[in-house]
């Protein structure tokens, strides 16, 4: 019977709300991942030119970080407003200000990263024949690879946490319910897809900390010379430079 | 693209600017939560930052707190206190919310400043003889500076994004013209408030580094570190 009550009483913590409602609350997950993920992966796609276009030519790298600065400090919803005339009520909207958002952070560990690739290193390969496209492909994306993998575990922590104001156009996941719940004064739905939420973002970063680890396991053998600046990154993320969107 | 023309239309239109719906009564709510929760912010957490980066202990504290907030989401946090009995008390979630993601930013930016002030000059100081007290006020202080308006610029920055999410929960500031936009199917409205707290966000930033940069104890004279 108690079961029962905690809809009616209106209890944030509601366990026959978790259960009646799981497939809504799965959709919303999925939703959630898809658009996340898809930002994250659209994100690292358009900021790994950026940062190579900036070690290239010096005087690129100033506009580049700037401009990535600048568009971290609007305010989301002003953000998906924004974009709202260019792409109607979609879930691409959601998806371009969430690329947008991550460029800052992305852009600036990928460069953090290329620059951090000993010179030695790089004259090595040259020594050995390597062409710049071989160079690039086999030494210094992979010693770069700490300081970018940390740049996307912060990147995909605050898209996680980001994704939610996605609600204003209907595309927010489980922001979208947060705010339903709102609506509907409905405490359950409130709490349950905000620690949903929460979980999701803690999950990732294991997740992509795992992949780091499975994908760099150099760094933990000799981690002086080859991840100084990865090492930087990792124990306080953007610390100094940007603060977290909202 | 005529959300685009309508925007602009719309930010021409006198009347859109007077009155509690208006431009001018959205702002100085705007500003008023903004500028309060700064504030308050700034003493809950420099004091502490600066302490505990003097004493060089908290480290993992400081930094860790920043991480965590940043998988918190906003908008979650914002709602989940209007629907708490705090609710009922119109502004109060809004600023609890405010303050809560200012300090993260602040309390990180200031410990790290503090302790990456290099450890030789520090030495050095006392060697000099200066007391404890001296040798925060007149070294570690104005050295770990950049760092600490860096923070201050960051919880800005936030507290006026955040003050913009406010307005989905229902309270007031500027972000209250992009959802009455959206609930009225005002495509031109939600444009013109979202150029709007855009602007706005764009100036408090600039006005920051300005403010940072006039302040600045070592201006004028070379910096010990890069």
């Amino acid at each position: 019977m108690s079961k029962r009550n905690c809809l009616v009483t209106n209890d944030w913590i509601c366990g026959e709300y978790v259960r009646s409602r799981s497939e809504e609350l799965i959709d919303a997950t999925v939703q959630h991942v898809g658009i996340t993920a898809v930002s994250v992966a659209i994100g690292v796609a358009v900021s790994l030119p950026l940062a190579l276009l900036a070690r290239r030519w010096r005087f690129l790298a100033a506009p580049i970080l700037g401009v990535t600065t600048v568009l971290y400090s609007i305010p989301s919803l002003a953000m998906f407003s924004l974009l709202l005339p260019f792409f109607g009520l979609s879930a691409s909207l959601v998806v371009t200000g969430l690329v947008l958002y991550s460029l800052t952070i992305l852009v600036r560990n990928i460069l953090a990263g290329l620059r951090a690739v000993p010179e030695e290193a790089r004259e090595a390969a040259k020594g050995m024949g390597y062409g710049p496209l071989r160079l690039l492909w086999e030494v210094e994306l992979p010693l770069a690879l700490p300081s970018l993998l940390a740049g996307v575990r912060i990147t995909t922590v605050s898209t996680v946490a980001l994704t939610t104001v996605g609600a204003i156009v209907d595309k927010g996941g489980l922001g979208t319910m947060i705010l339903d719940g709102l609506d509907t004064q409905f405490k359950a739905q409130v709490l349950t897809a905000s620690v949903l939420c929460v979980l999701l973002a803690l999950a990732a970063d294991l997740l992509l900390l795992a992949l780091q680890r499975l994908l760099t396991p150099w760094t933990r053998a000799h981690r002086i010379r080859t991840s100084r600046f990865a090492r930087k990154a990792d124990a306080a993320p953007g610390v100094g430079k940007v603060a977290e969107p909202v | 693209m005529n959300a685009i023309s309508g925007a602009y239309e719309w930010l021409t239109t006198s009347a859109n600017w007077q009155g509690e719906k208006g431009v001018w009564h959205r702002l100085a709510e705007h500003l008023y939560f903004s500028g309060v929760c700064l504030v308050v912010s700034c003493a809950i957490a420099l004091p502490i930052a600066l302490l505990l980066g003097h004493i060089g202990k908290g480290g993992a504290l400081a930094v860790n707190i920043s991480n965590v907030g940043r998988a918190v989401p906003t908008l979650a946090v914002l709602i989940l206190l209007t629907l708490t009995p705090l609710g009922e008390h119109g502004d109060v979630p809004t600023l609890i919310a405010l303050v809560l993601f200012a300090v993260p930013p602040l309390l990180t930016n200031a410990y790290v400043g503090m302790r990456e002030v290099d450890r030789s000059v520090v030495e050095a100081a006392r060697g000099m003889g200066m007391s404890g007290r001296q040798v925060f006020g007149r070294v570690e202080l104005p050295l770990a500076y950049p760092l600490i308006m860096t923070g201050v610029r960051s919880a800005a920055v936030q507290v006026v994004a955040t003050a913009t999410l406010a307005a989905m929960a229902g309270e007031g500031g500027l972000g209250r013209i992009i959802t009455a936009g959206f609930n009225l199917q005002n495509t031109p409205q939600v444009v013109a408030g979202a150029f709007l707290v855009a602007l706005l966000a764009l100036v408090v930033e600039g006005a920051l580094v300005a403010v940072g940069w006039a302040f600045d104890p070592m201006r004028g004279r070379s910096r010990m570190r890069a």
